[in-house]
């Protein structure tokens, strides 16, 4: 608007718009939406590189996930056949009517979902994983030291801990850190205050990239619901409300079968919880129009997985006719919905909430559930754990083995929800200020580690899997970044 | 003689575990409310007839009761506004800036209580009142009762005409005080979280009046509604939507034995640091504070400070989304039930760090005594407010918003191990 002076000059006008884009904000929004896209899509690789390699490059985890794939649709179309229920119709207007009356209380509806039972449960996925295997690489011998004792049997890389010191440089020792340095015994003027006044300064400044490295030393609970969105460029526009709205007609004209997979998921995880019961509501608020987002398809560019395909009946096989089911490619699995839950203590705003649910599942969530190399995809991350375990504590390791008690049969279900319903909520917002700051997931498995070295102790007096699960059945009173800094920079390797 | 001597005998008349299990954990013997005993915790009827003219008993120094004589001051609807009312008017006269009001005639500081009034009695000025809002809705509450009973909403007059003074149908007996009801202004915007109506239990401890020393129980907890609020009229009936306690939450149809529909309060905190910021939610606590300390001092005049008695009252506080608390009410007798296994467990320690402070080293007491445990016995509890410390030279201040005025400033499960407040208001 302001450019629409007639002193604009021809000469100057380059500069003149460059100054523009300054002072009215642009440039800082256009820098933080090309860093988004930085942090979320691989680097360009070699250009004859065909796009499933880009997906993921080791032909056998392809394969791998394409069999996982296969099976979980085998196991969604046979309960579909079972219960007579199609994958996906059309609301009579009645029933339209009264879930439009109905949608800020859906959890006061009781259908009967007795009959469905969830597609898989993380304990199905670490089957599958245990299992993989690299065509290429034959490892005759048996397990021993010199090689891997844990679950995982594929040769992936993984860090070990002076690699991790440094890329976690900022939860080092003698560095301030919210979850540490802000507890009751310390004065604030020693940390706190001043990590606060920079926490706005940020925010004032409105750059995704400095948000993303002060996040590190954790977030200030009042500036935290701002600084992620931040950092996932999330600004909530007129366009994007528009946008939920539309999703939000879609899931009143169509039920879906997996509406019915997500209610009984939220009514299996969150509504028990005793910290996210209260957000059962807004979470079908969002995991139902999560289904429908087909805008989620993008991700798949990138990930290992590929959305499953439907046919129009009595069109099977022909392209015309495929669909994605559901819409958005993603099948919910058992405690699904605790990836949204944990937001719903940051955000009341349903269209903001969902908004930054998505950027979180297509930037991390998905990797916690697919097959794939990649640093922060599930596998590494077990890989991680167990190597970790393996070289630091190599006596906890070897008599968990002994007794039938494989360290991963338990920290599996923690990495997969990222720990969430197993931390209490403040401790994992700080956890995922870290998964935010590192745009890594690796922090789950040093968490996890770390969390078997704490109860080392104990955990070596056990005889049995089950015993060896109730020492680690509540986590609920840890505190996680002394946790994480111990083990890092405080054992002795 | 020998190993009995020194053990502190028992009564209670209270059948429930987390106090059972407490007195035995402390190697206490039961005894029978007729033997001598040294600590009775008894319901609010046996302590009517404990320190009643007619069958009253005089209790001896090495006897303690946990409730005081007269705490329907503060725990009878009626006489808790009564109190506040006269406390807030002698302020006034006396030109306290605690008094002050604003532009329309409201307490800046001491509005905390909604407007209510007693019925029958008041009938004729809850009209006036009425009528200036006739589209408010109002809570009719029994003056004597418990746990929501007897309790409900009118938003027409004809809805209670029959406690009209002038009513010839009305076959109401005004003086008896069994039949009474207040009538409050329904607070029709409470906060919501998660779309659901909660309020606000609190437990505090008193162990004296004059002076008056207070404590507050840092593990309070939020009460959620079964059902989604809306202050829609058709669901005036529906008690399932607007009233919290959980002994009508608990036959609904949604209630869950897990949980219970309760939160607690770091959780609420955690909540509205996260989405209001640190200020307000700093504020309000402070004033949660506040209104507890200011319904103590209404009543400490009145109450019979007899040094044989401690109290622990569960306090009810309702927040509008304004971030306002109000007093609903406070309870003598604040419900030892369990509903769920947190719930026990809260209530066990609740009971547990109770007693540490009124029965100090759990030996036979001395009614005696100064009163003024050991920060290290506190347990739980933090100092609220200590008159002696307030009037004293140079009290002792902990940093702000370290450990935190309230319930769990950290938002964590794990206890908070603050240090105790001293709060000081002049």
């Amino acid at each position: 608007v302001s450019l629409h002076k007639p002193e604009i000059k021809l000469e100057s006008l380059k500069e003149d718009i460059k100054d523009f884009l300054k002072t009215s904000g642009w440039e800082k929004k256009l820098q933080n939406a090309v860093y988004s896209e930085l942090n979320v899509f691989p680097l360009p690789c070699h250009p004859a590189a065909p796009p499933e390699h880009i997906k993921e490059p080791l032909a056998y985890m392809r394969k791998a996930q394409g069999s996982w794939e296969k099976r979980i649709l085998k196991s969604l179309n046979s309960m579909c056949t079972e219960l007579s229920i199609p994958l996906a119709q059309k609301r009579p207007v009645s029933e339209q009517k009264e879930l439009l009356n109905k949608w800020n209380e859906m959890g006061t509806d009781e259908p009967d979902l007795s009959l469905f039972r969830p597609v898989y449960a993380p304990k199905d996925f670490l089957e599958v994983l245990m299992n993989l295997r690299n065509p290429n690489y034959e490892n005759g011998e048996q397990p021993s030291f010199r090689n891997h004792l844990g679950l995982i049997q594929v040769p992936l890389k993984v860090k070990d801990i002076s690699e991790l010191k440094e890329d976690f440089s900022e939860l080092g020792l003698n560095i301030g850190q919210l979850g540490i340095d802000d507890s009751a015994q310390v004065p604030p003027e020693f940390f706190e205050n001043e990590h606060v006044r920079v926490g706005q300064k940020v925010l004032a400044e409105e750059d995704s990239a400095a948000a993303q490295q002060y996040v590190r030393q954790g977030c200030p609970t009042a500036l935290r619901a701002e600084l992620w969105a931040l950092i996932l460029n999330i600004s909530n526009q007129p366009e994007d409300i528009l946008y939920y709205e539309q999703l939000k007609s879609n899931v009143i004209q169509h039920d879906l079968l997996v509406d019915s997979l997500i209610y009984k998921d939220v009514k299996l995880t969150a509504s028990n919880d005793d910290y996210y019961f209260v957000f059962e509501d807004y979470l079908y608020q969002v995991l139902l129009c999560f289904s429908r987002d087909t805008s989620v398809l993008e991700h798949f560019t990138y990930s290992s997985a590929t959305p499953p395909k439907s046919y129009i009946q009595g069109k099977l096989g022909m392209e015309e006719y495929a669909v994605f089911y559901p819409p958005n490619g993603v099948i919910p699995f058992h405690g699904f919905s605790m990836y949204v839950a944990p937001l719903c203590f940051l955000y009341h705003e349903p269209s903001k909430l969902y908004q930054i649910f998505r950027e979180m599942y297509v930037r991390f969530f998905f990797r916690l559930h697919s097959i794939s190399s990649h640093p922060s995809g599930i596998v590494s991350l077990c890989l991680l754990f167990e190597t970790l375990l393996q070289t630091h504590l190599p006596q906890l390791f070897y008599h968990l083995r002994e007794i039938g008690a494989q360290p991963l049969r338990i920290s599996f279900k923690w990495m997969v929800r990222a720990f969430s319903g197993y931390l209490a909520t403040d401790q994992l917002l700080l956890l995922w200020d870290r998964i935010l700051g590192y745009n890594s997931l690796e922090i789950l498995a040093v968490l996890a580690a770390a969390v078997f070295a704490f109860r080392a102790v104990n955990l070596m007096e056990v005889t049995s899997l089950a015993a060896a699960e109730a020492v680690l059945a509540d986590l609920s009173t840890l505190k996680v970044m002394p946790l994480l800094q111990i083990f890092l920079f405080a054992t002795v390797t | 003689f020998g190993i009995m001597a020194g053990k502190v005998k028992w009564v209670t008349d209270i059948e429930k575990s987390v106090l059972i299990n407490n007195f035995e954990k402390r190697g206490w013997i039961q005894v029978a409310e007729n033997e001598d005993w040294n600590f009775y915790w008894m319901s609010v009827q046996t302590i009517r007839n404990v320190f009643s003219v007619e069958t009253g008993y005089r209790l001896s120094d090495d006897q303690i009761v946990n409730h005081f004589p007269n705490h329907y001051e503060l725990t009878r609807k009626d006489l808790m506004v009564k109190n506040i009312k006269r406390y807030r008017k002698e302020l006034e006269k006396e030109g306290s800036p605690l008094a002050e009001k604003d532009e329309n005639g409201k307490y800046i500081y001491l509005d905390f209580v909604p407007v209510t009034f007693m019925l029958p009695a008041d009938y004729n000025l809850f009209v006036e009142e009425f009528r200036k809002n006739p589209s408010s809705t109002w809570i009719m509450k029994p003056c004597g009762k418990a746990q929501g009973k007897g309790i409900f909403l009118i938003n027409k007059l004809s809805q209670i005409k029959k406690w009209s003074r002038d009513s010839k149908t009305s076959s109401f007996v005004s003086q008896s005080s069994k039949e009474a009801y207040v009538i409050s202004l329904y607070i029709n915007n409470p906060l919501l979280i998660g779309g659901k109506k909660f309020d606000l239990r609190l437990y505090v401890l008193v162990s004296t009046y004059r002076p008056l020393r207070c404590y507050m129980y840092k593990l309070g907890f939020c009460r959620f509604c079964t059902v989604k609020y809306t202050p829609s009229t058709s669901e005036l009936d529906n008690m399932f939507v607007h009233l919290t306690n959980v002994a009508i939450q608990k036959h609904g149809d949604d209630y869950n034995h897990i949980h219970g529909g309760k939160w607690t309060v770091s959780n609420l905190r955690l909540y509205l640091e996260s989405t209001r910021g640190k200020e307000v939610t700093n504020k309000l606590f402070d004033e949660i504070h506040w209104i507890i300390v200011q319904s103590l001092k209404a009543v400490a005049p009145v109450m019979n400070n007899d040094k044989h008695c401690f109290e622990c009252y569960g306090y009810d506080i309702i927040i509008d989304d304004k971030l306002k608390p109000w007093l609903i009410e406070v309870n003598a007798s604040p419900s030892l039930t369990s509903s769920t296994a947190n719930d026990r467990i809260l209530k066990y320690n609740l009971i547990n760090d109770t007693l540490n402070i009124a029965v100090p080293n759990g030996e036979i007491p001395d009614c005696k005594w100064n009163k003024s445990p050991p920060k290290e016995v506190l347990g739980n509890y933090e100092v609220l407010y200590d008159e002696e410390m307030a009037q004293s030279d140079g009290p002792e201040r902990d940093p702000r918003g370290r450990a935190g005025q309230s319930a769990g400033a950290k938002g964590s499960r794990a206890r908070d191990l603050g240090k105790p407040v001293l709060t000081t208001w002049k």
